[in-house]
């Protein structure tokens, strides 16, 4: 495929060179003109008036459908509970099965507390399960080789797993030692009833703008899907299923984890999995003013997350930061402190569903993108509603 | 030590919006920088070559215009930079991305790989990963300490959504690295003279030895659709009347959207 200038129809208008991420297109004799800086990313598609832009399928570019059939998910587990995006994958997952008129399995690598049956019950037909305590605790290398392997074995068309530290780092192995595409961090998963496709909806740009990636040839179609954007299945305690037991032949692995640190806060930090996030900016002023988000977090059973302004003041550290440079996190509510809402900070948390802005400044760009507003002094408005929380839920 | 940094040369992605009646990217003087987290990667390069002593080379794969990441990255004191640069390589994905930096190693040689996290044009943060797998070495992702190094072990800090671990890896290893890990140096202005004057070594698809069919377009398997802007958010509301009002207004809210 390439992107052509029909120099006809162009009337030289300039429209589609601003439109071009990567400074791909110049004029030339009053005329659009691709250069090779060109990425392919169809940016400038559809801007045109005059319609002078097209792409171009080459003959290479029609290539035969890899084969495949079954949805799976893989189910991360850490310290032996199930990940909340699993669940909510295998939720996922059974629309997509249902749509494509087949199965959906999970994989399972390591013992969890209900059992591997649990997962049947969340809605998979089928888990592939490894209980060999060479997988029980996460390591890329043997996670990438097994499921590579089951994959190679039975050929599913789609895979799905976790946009969490741990997916993020192994899926991509497979990805490339299979072949096949994989789509990262995805916030919707759709078919195209034609082709029978994955659609997978992702933000890229820092959230600026949204992507629909698809795999058209290769399978299986991989994804690693965003954390609490997608519903759990409905769990049913009386589903049956089927286990398939699966041995992790040697698993061998240059990196070993020679110890793991959690995080011992009262208010957890894991701000991917969070449904509240309270986040402080500059406008919290110390360490004192995060003790009482602490407070209000502690009320709401939420996580702390911050600004860079809050984390460069050395309040809080680092790993709470969100934004550009930091986490991105899709919460059910964003609580943001006494932050003024810059952009980097913005792209980090935009899509969350409800976002409460606190901010003495009512001209805070903070307002611009949230769903409340509440002009005040951080001092003065939290413990309120801390204390009104607490009443209403009636601690 | 030989230590290979990749660093990709991107629009500065804050700056890019969409317009929402077209939905097209309007990017009218956005500059393009070193992908932010790259930066960190190129300081942990050079922290490494100061204690464990040895050889950087900053690599980047990209349009010829790439060439001034590469200066910027001498100009932080880089030994060497090598820009990967053909037709063939356009609408590469990250698959084909990978590739094609494996194949730039293999043709360089390296004993540790760093990578930023992610490039913040495309939010992957899979071509580190995937690179390592192609290279059959292993990787640690997310690192945000660099405790030990030596000739044959590397001992790490990994980000996790709960913590942390500590990861000890044989070399030849890959890493990617968050912000946390450092602060990158300023050039010196005896970097910004070597950064004019050195030469930068270009290697085409041919150098390389790659598979044709494993690069660009033609090596990619996957393929963006379309782009369209993010939903806008339409329900806002101010909270006003005094700080009791407000709050009062706001926890009715929550509680009727069952949030509570
Ligand atoms: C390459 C790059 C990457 C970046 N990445 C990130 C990122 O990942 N995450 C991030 O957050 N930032 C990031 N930034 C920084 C970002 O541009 C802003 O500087 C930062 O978000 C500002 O933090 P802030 O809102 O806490 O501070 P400020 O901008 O200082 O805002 C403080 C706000 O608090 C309000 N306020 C002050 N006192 C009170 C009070 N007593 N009560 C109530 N309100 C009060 C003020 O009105 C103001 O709106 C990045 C910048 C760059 C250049
Ligand atoms: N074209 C490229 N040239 C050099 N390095 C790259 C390139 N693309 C990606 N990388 C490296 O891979 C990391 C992750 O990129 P991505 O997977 O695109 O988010 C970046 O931080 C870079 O270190």
């Amino acid at each position: 495929m390439f992107i052509k200038v029909n120099r006809e129809k162009c009337t030289g208008c300039s429209l589609c060179i601003s439109s071009c991420p990567y400074d791909a297109i110049v004029l030339h004799e009053e005329r659009a003109q691709i250069t090779p800086l060109c990425q392919l990313c169809r940016a400038c598609l559809g801007v045109c008036p005059e319609g002078a832009i097209s792409e171009v399928a080459e003959a290479s570019d029609q290539k035969e459908k890899g084969q495949g059939s079954g949805v799976w998910v893989f189910a991360e587990q850490r310290d032996g509970v199930i990940a909340g995006v699993s669940l909510e994958l295998l939720g996922a997952g059974r629309r997509l099965a249902g749509q494509l008129g087949t199965d959906l399995s999970a994989v399972l690598f390591g013992k969890v507390g209900p059992g591997p049956e649990e997962l049947i019950r969340w809605g998979a037909d089928r888990v592939y399960y490894c209980a060999d305590d060479s997988v029980a605790n996460f390591n890329d290398e043997p996670y990438a080789r097994l499921l590579a392997d089951l994959i190679t074995e039975h050929r599913p068309e789609i895979v799905l797993a976790g946009a969490t530290a741990i997916g993020r780092s192994f899926i991509p192995r497979i990805a490339a030692r299979l072949h096949t595409g994989l789509t990262a961090d995805c916030t919707s998963l759709e078919i195209d009833p034609e082709t029978r496709d994955l659609l997978q909806v992702r933000p890229a740009f820092g959230g600026n703008i949204m992507a629909t990636i698809l795999c058209p040839h290769t399978r299986p179609q991989m994804a690693t899907v965003r954390p609490r954007v997608m519903k759990p299945a409905e769990y049913a305690s009386d589903r049956k299923g089927e286990i398939i037991p699966v041995s992790a032949a040697q698993a061998v692995s240059r990196t070993r984890v020679v110890e793991t640190i959690r995080e011992v806060s009262e208010v957890a930090v894991n701000l991917a999995d969070a449904n509240i996030i309270v986040a402080g900016g500059r406008g919290v002023g110390g360490e004192k003013g995060f003790a009482l988000l602490f407070e209000l977090a502690d009320a709401l059973g939420a996580s702390i997350g911050a600004s860079r302004g809050a984390v460069d003041e050395g309040w809080i550290p680092y790993r709470h930061q969100v934004g550009q440079t930091g986490k991105t996190v899709g919460p059910k509510i964003y609580i943001a402190c006494g932050i003024s809402g810059a952009v980097q900070h913005v792209v980090g948390m935009q899509s969350s569903d409800i976002i409460i802005a606190i901010n003495k400044n009512p001209e805070a760009p903070i307002f611009n993108i949230a769903t409340y507003g509440i002009v005040g002094e951080i001092a003065e408005i939290i413990p309120l509603l801390t204390r009104k929380i607490r009443e209403a839920k009636g601690l | 030590m030989k230590i290979v940094v990749c660093i990709k040369q991107v629009p500065d992605t804050a700056e890019v919006r969409i317009n929402p009646e077209t939905n097209t990217l309007v990017r009218d003087g956005v500059p393009s920088i070193i992908n932010p987290y790259d930066m960190h990667a190129l300081e942990a390069a050079l922290q490494i070559r100061e204690t464990a002593g040895g050889e950087v080379t900053a690599l980047t794969m990209g349009p010829p215009q790439a060439e001034a990441a590469l200066r910027e990255a001498i100009s932080m004191g880089v030994d060497k930079a090598v820009l990967v640069t053909d037709r063939l390589f356009a609408g590469s994905d990250t698959w084909a991305t990978a590739y094609t930096l494996c194949k730039a190693v293999e043709h360089i040689g390296a004993d540790i790989i760093l990578c930023g996290k992610q490039a913040i044009d495309g939010d992957t943060a899979q071509v580190g990963p995937e690179m390592a797998e192609f290279l059959d070495m292993p990787h640690v992702a997310y690192v945000r300490k660099i405790d030990e190094v030596t000739n044959n072990r590397i001992v790490v800090q990994r980000l996790m959504d709960d913590g942390y671990d500590v990861v000890e890896s044989a070399v030849p290893v890959l890493l990617t690295v968050v912000r946390e890990l450092n602060i990158p140096r300023m050039p010196s202005l005896k970097g910004k003279m070597a950064a004019k004057k050195a030469a930068i070594i270009r290697l085409t698809a041919a150098d390389l030895k790659a598979d044709e069919n494993s690069l660009g377009l033609k090596g990619s398997p996957t393929q963006v659709k379309n782009i369209f802007a993010p939903e806008a958010k339409t329900n806002r509301m101010m909270l006003s009347g005094t700080a009791e009002e407000s709050i009062d207004q706001l926890v009715k809210e929550l509680a009727a959207m069952k949030c509570l």
